[in-house]
């Protein structure tokens, strides 16, 4: 679809190509989210992730996700950018990006995206701490 | 039969593809059946689903030879 880009890359994301892409001259409101590697989680300190990905599945997921939002938040462009492999701490992971024609749509059609995201995409982070490594969701 | 392992199900069962030659499960109950008495780990994970040709499956769906069969972990993508 024209006005909806998915992709999943093995190589670092870029703001700018999600925002290019986005970027229209019907709207007013542009809404990014980045999502980060963070250095910790639950008490302990992670090295790195590493995001594994079913990946005709996960973009036929992120497709329906695009989809719902252009409906119901009317969203005029999206981008949704998902990294896979090895992603280092503060580097990106995913990137979203809405181009609304008003500001509150936005940020709400932003949050469904992610929030989403978590729940339905077959997506996999396996945590590197210093003493061991876990899929995240699945630790005994 | 190839049935896709991810995540911690790649790790269960040492494969990134299963290849099933033996009589294949009518359905997914009996896929699921199936694979945690092959590789009793599976039924220590809270959960997972299945997919059947790259969509979420429910258990009384019935497996053909041909479909696409993956075994999905719980998500933790974002």
């Amino acid at each position: 679809m024209e006005n909806i880009d998915i992709q999943i890359l093995d190589t670092p994301l870029s703001i700018d190509k999600s925002y290019d892409f986005v970027v229209h001259k019907g709207c007013g409101g542009i809404c990014l989210f980045v999502g980060t590697v963070r250095n910790h989680n639950k008490g302990e300190t992670v090295t790195h992730l590493d995001f594994e990905s079913y990946k005709p599945m996960a973009i036929k997921e992120l497709s329906k996700i695009a989809k719902a939002c252009s409906d119901y938040h009317k969203a005029e462009r999206i981008s949704i950018h998902h990294r896979v492999g090895h992603v280092g701490l503060k580097e990106k992971a995913v990137i979203i990006a809405v181009s609304t024609p008003h500001r509150t749509a936005a940020f709400e059609a932003c949050q469904y995206i992610i929030d989403t995201l978590k729940e339905t995409v077959p997506i996999w982070k396996k945590e590197h701490l210093e003493d061991g490594s876990f899929w995240v969701n699945a630790r005994p | 039969m190839k049935i896709l392992c991810f995540g911690i199900a790649k790790d269960i069962t040492g494969q990134d593809i299963i290849q099933l030659n033996e009589s294949v499960p009518e359905n997914v109950k009996d896929l699921r059946q199936w694979i945690e008495s092959v590789y009793p780990p599976m039924s220590a994970l809270k959960s997972y689903m299945v997919a059947v040709n790259q969509e979420y499956a429910a258990n009384g769906m019935t497996i053909k030879v041909s479909d696409e069969i993956a075994i999905i972990p719980p998500v933790s993508g974002g």
